[in-house]
C-alpha cells in the first residue's frame, strides 16, 4: 500500500507569509514592489532630509497667529477663543445627548483639544491654557447633556443660535460696549477660511431645496427658470462667479450701496454654491419613493404640505453624505478667495513669503497651508462618517 | 353639468402661478437693470464691444497663434482661449492615463502598491488644488537648477528652473502635404470601427481580439506611407543642446505650463482614479466567473464582460471631471500662466468694461463645458445600458 504523502505548506501565518501573500505573489507583484520601494526612497529620503536641515519652520511659528486670524485685533483675541469654547461646549453637550450620532466629532474635538494643548505647551505658547479649557468645556457639557431634560430639543435651538452667535461675536456691534464691530477687512486667515465655508453652504441650503423643488416642478416657466440657473452656474468656473460678485454685483445694487469685500465673497459662494446644493437636494428627491407622495395625498394633504412634511425630511436625511460632501468641497474651494484679493489662509502665506526675513521659504509656508486643509478634512471626514453610521444613511 | 370656478381650476392655477413668477422675475431683472443704469451713469462708463478692436499693449508670455502688444484685444482674448484649450485638452489626455493607473492600481492584491495608491487619492483630493498648484510652481519648478546645472532625465529631456526642455519634431516643408495623410489616417479608425460593427453583427460572433491591432497599425502605416513619400522627411527630430546661456532646439514647456499642467493632471487624476475603482468594483465577481465558466480568454472576459459593464458607471463622473479639468485650469491666473481668465483680467483693469468682459469669459466657458458634455454624451449612448 502507498501513501501519499503531503509537504505541509510552506508558509501559512507570521510576518513571512504575510510578505509572500501580499507583497511577492507573483514575480510581477514581487515587481512592482521593488519599483514601489524605489519610488519611495527616492521620495521621501530628499524630503526628509530637506525638512530636517534645509527647511526654515520659524517662519510658521513666527506668523502663526497671523495664519489663523490674518489682521483681526489682537487685542479682541478672546472673542475667537470664546467661539473655540463655545464650539467645544456644543460638541460636548451634543456628545451627550446624541450619543453615538456626535460622538465622531467629540472624539475629534478632544484628541484636537488635547494635542494643541500639549504642542503650545511644548513649544512655550501661552495658549495652552485655552485649549484646556476648550477640553474641559466639552467633557463638562458632555456630563450635562446626558442628565438634561428636553436635551435634543434644546441642543438644535443652541446649535441654531450658534452661527448667528458667532458672527455677532466677531463682527461685533456698535451698540454693545464690550463688543466694538470689527470690520470684515480685518478678518482673516483660517477664521475668515471657515467664516466663509459655513456661510457658503448653510445659506445656499435654502436657495438650494428651492432651486431643487423648482427644477422638478411641473410649470415649464419656474422649471426651465431653475435649470438654467443650475446649468449656467455649474458651466463655469467659481473663480469667475467670485470675480463677478466682486466686480458686477456693486453694480447691480443701488447706488451707494457697497458692500464689503468678505460680504461680496458671500454672496459668491452662497449663488455659487446653491447650484450644487440643489443638485444635491434634488437627488434626494427622486430616491423618495412614489408610494410616499400618494400616501400623503391619500391622507389629504396639499401639495405644500405633502412636500413640506413628508418628501424634504426624508430628502435631505438621504443626501447627508452629499451635504457632507459639499461641505469639505466648499471648504477648499475658500482658497480661490486669495485670487480676488481676501486674505485667506494662502493669502497670508503669501504676504509672510514677502517680508523680508522669509524670501523664499515657498515650500514651507505652502506645506503649511497644505496641512492645515488636510487635517482639517481628514477630522471632518471621520467624524461625518460617525454620523452617517449613527443616521443609518444608505442602509435603510 | 359641474362648471369649477376658475379659482379652483389647477391649469388656471398653474398659469397663474407661472405668470406671478414670471412678473416677480422681470420686475427683479428691471430692477437690477435700472440699478446698473444709474451705476454706470454715475461712473461714467458706456457698454459695447468698440474697445475689442482698440490695441491690447501689453504682452502675452507664452501663445500658439502669433500676438504682438500692438494686437487687438479681441486677438488679445482668443489667444487665452487656445492657451485655455491647449492646456485642458493635453490635461485630459494625460490625467485619464494617470487617473485609470491609479484606480488600478488601487485594487492591486499588491499591498504596498494599494496603500500607495490610497495615500496619493487621499492627500490630493482633500487639498485644494489653488495651493498645490502654487507648491508645484513656486516649491518646485521655480527651485529647480539653473540651466547651467540642468538635471538631465534620458530622452534627453532637461529640467531646468527656466522650463522643461525635451526633444520634439520640428515641422519641415513637407509637412503641409503630410498633414492631409495624418487626416486621412485618423479618419481610417473610425470606418474600421464601423467595418468591425458591420461584420459582427453579420458573424453573430465577436471579432477576434487580435484583429484589434487594425485600430493601431493601419493608421500607422499610412502615416508612415505619407512620410514616405515626401521628398523630405515631414518632421526633423530637435533635441534640446546648451548653446551659450540657454537651450536651443526641441521643446520648452515653460515654468507655468509645466506647473500648471503637472498640477491640474495630479488633482483630477486622484478623483479619476477613485472613478475607475468604483467602475470596476461595480462588476460583481459572478460575472467574471459566468464568462470564464463560458470559456472566453481572460482578454475576452475583459473586453466584452467587464469593461462595457464598467464604462457605463465610469462614463457619467468620468465627464464631470474633464470639465472639471477645464474649469479648473482658470486658476492658472495663480501662477502667471496667461489662460482665458487671466488674460480677460488683465483686459478688465485696463479698460474697466466689467459686464463685456465677464460676458465673454461665461460664454466661452459654458460653450467649451457644452461641446464637452454633447460628446461626451454621444459616447456614453453608445455604452449605456438598453433596457427592454
Amino acid at each position: 500500500m502507498t501513501t501519499v504523502e503531503i509537504k505541509p505548506p510552506i508558509l501559512v501565518v507570521g510576518p513571512l507569509a504575510w510578505l509572500r501573500k501580499n507583497l511577492f505573489s507573483t514575480w510581477y507583484n514581487a515587481l512592482f514592489t521593488f519599483v514601489a520601494l524605489w519610488a519611495l526612497y527616492s521620495f521621501l529620503q530628499p524630503a526628509l532630509l530637506w525638512s530636517q536641515t534645509e527647511a526654515r519652520w520659524g517662519v510658521i511659528e513666527a506668523n502663526l497667529t497671523l495664519f489663523m486670524i490674518g489682521q483681526y485685533p489682537r487685542e479682541q483675541l478672546w472673542r475667537v477663543w470664546l467661539v473655540i469654547y463655545l464650539l467645544a461646549g456644543l460638541i460636548g453637550l451634543s456628545w451627550g445627548v446624541w450619543k453615538d450620532a456626535a460622538r465622531g466629532f467629540a472624539v475629534i474635538g478632544l484628541g484636537a483639544g488635547a494635542a494643541f494643548a500639549l504642542l503650545c505647551f511644548f513649544f512655550g505658547w501661552e495658549s495652552w491654557s485655552h485649549w484646556l479649557i476648550a477640553c474641559t468645556t466639552l467633557l463638562i457639557l458632555y456630563l450635562v447633556g446626558r442628565y438634561l431634560p428636553y436635551a435634543s430639543f434644546l441642543t438644535t435651538v443652541c446649535w441654531i443660535l450658534y452661527f448667528p452667535g458667532v458672527f455677532l461675536l466677531i463682527a461685533g456691534s456698535a451698540r454693545i460696549a464690550s463688543l466694538p464691530p470689527v470690520e470684515m477687512g480685518a478678518w482673516g486667515g483660517l477664521l475668515l477660511t471657515l467664516l466663509l465655508t459655513i456661510v457658503g453652504n448653510f445659506g445656499s441650503l435654502p436657495l438650494g431645496v428651492l432651486l431643487a423643488l423648482g427644477r422638478r416642478s411641473k410649470l415649464p416657466i419656474v422649471k426651465y427658470f431653475c435649470i438654467g440657473y443650475i446649468e449656467i452656474i455649474r458651466g463655469v468656473p467659481l473663480v469667475t462667479i467670485l470675480y463677478m460678485a466682486d466686480i458686477l454685483l456693486p453694480l447691480f445694487l443701488p447706488v451707494d450701496v457697497r458692500p464689503d469685500r468678505v460680504l461680496r465673497a458671500m454672496m459668491g459662494f452662497i449663488l455659487f454654491e446653491a447650484a450644487y446644493q440643489a443638485e444635491n437636494v434634488r437627488g434626494g428627491l427622486q430616491s423618495i419613493n412614489r408610494g410616499q407622495y400618494e400616501a400623503a395625498q391619500a391622507l389629504g394633504l396639499s401639495g405644500t404640505l405633502s412636500t413640506v412634511l413628508i418628501i424634504l425630511p426624508q430628502a435631505l436625511r438621504a443626501v447627508v453624505p452629499a451635504l457632507f460632501n459639499s461641505f469639505i468641497s466648499l471648504f477648499k474651494d475658500t482658497s480661490l478667495v486669495a485670487i480676488i484679493g481676501l486674505f485667506d489662509v494662502l493669502r497670508i502665506g503669501r504676504s509672510v513669503l514677502a517680508q523680508s526675513e522669509w524670501l523664499g521659504t515657498h515650500r514651507e509656508v505652502f506645506l503649511f497651508a497644505f496641512f492645515i486643509y488636510w487635517g482639517f478634512n481628514l477630522a471632518f471626514t471621520y467624524g461625518s462618517r460617525r454620523v452617517e453610521e449613527a443616521l443609518g444613511v444608505g442602509k435603510r | 353639468m359641474n362648471i369649477k370656478a376658475f379659482w379652483r381650476d389647477l391649469r388656471f392655477l398653474q398659469i397663474l402661478a407661472q405668470a406671478i413668477f414670471a412678473i416677480i422675475f422681470a420686475l427683479f431683472a428691471l430692477y437690477l437693470y435700472s440699478n446698473v443704469v444709474a451705476n454706470l451713469a454715475k461712473q461714467g462708463l458706456t457698454v459695447g464691444y468698440g474697445f475689442m478692436d482698440n490695441p491690447a499693449s501689453f504682452d502675452i508670455g507664452e501663445s500658439y497663434i502669433p500676438f504682438e502688444a500692438s494686437d487687438t484685444y479681441q486677438r488679445a482674448l482668443l489667444v487665452g482661449l487656445v492657451n485655455t484649450l491647449v492646456i485642458s485638452v493635453v490635461g485630459i489626455f494625460l490625467t485619464t492615463v494617470v487617473g485609470v493607473v491609479a484606480g488600478v492600481a488601487r485594487l492591486s492584491s499588491n499591498w504596498l502598491v494599494n496603500k500607495l495608491a490610497a495615500a496619493y487619492v487621499g492627500v490630493i483630493r482633500n487639498t485644494p488644488l489653488i495651493i498645490q498648484l502654487m507648491f508645484w510652481y513656486f516649491g518646485v519648478i521655480l527651485q529647480l537648477p539653473s540651466v547651467k546645472k540642468a538635471i538631465a532625465l534620458p530622452g534627453p529631456a532637461y529640467l531646468t528652473n527656466r522650463g522643461i526642455y525635451m526633444p520634439w519634431g520640428e515641422a519641415t516643408s513637407t509637412f503641409a502635404a503630410w498633414r492631409i495623410y495624418v487626416i486621412i489616417a485618423l479618419f481610417s479608425i473610425v470606418l474600421i470601427a464601423f467595418l468591425f460593427r458591420a461584420l459582427e453583427r453579420r458573424s453573430s460572433l465577436p471579432t477576434p481580439l487580435w484583429w484589434n491591432l487594425a485600430y493601431l497599425l493601419v493608421p500607422a502605416l499610412m502615416i508612415w506611407l505619407g512620410a514616405a513619400l515626401q521628398p523630405e522627411s515631414p518632421l526633423k527630430q530637435t533635441i534640446p543642446t546648451l548653446t551659450g546661456l540657454n537651450f536651443k532646439g526641441g521643446l520648452r514647456l515653460t515654468p507655468e505650463f509645466a506647473a500648471l499642467l503637472f498640477g491640474l493632471v495630479l488633482y483630477t487624476g486622484a478623483f479619476i482614479a477613485e472613478i475607475v475603482r468604483a467602475g470596476i468594483q461595480s462588476v460583481s465577481k459572478g460575472q467574471t466567473e459566468a464568462a470564464r465558466s463560458l470559456g472566453l480568454t481572460t482578454g475576452q472576459t475583459l473586453r466584452l464582460i467587464i469593461l462595457p459593464q464598467a464604462l457605463r458607471v465610469i462614463i457619467p463622473p468620468l465627464t464631470s471631471q474633464y470639465l472639471n479639468l477645464a474649469k479648473n485650469s482658470s486658476l492658472a491666473i495663480a501662477i502667471g500662466y496667461p489662460d482665458l481668465f487671466s488674460i480677460a483680467g488683465t483686459v478688465f483693469n485696463q479698460t474697466g468694461a466689467a459686464i463685456e468682459i465677464i460676458m465673454v469669459m461665461m460664454l466661452s466657458y459654458l460653450s467649451m463645458s457644452l461641446i464637452t458634455s454633447i460628446l461626451m454624451n454621444i459616447y456614453n449612448n453608445r455604452v449605456k445600458l438598453v433596457e427592454r
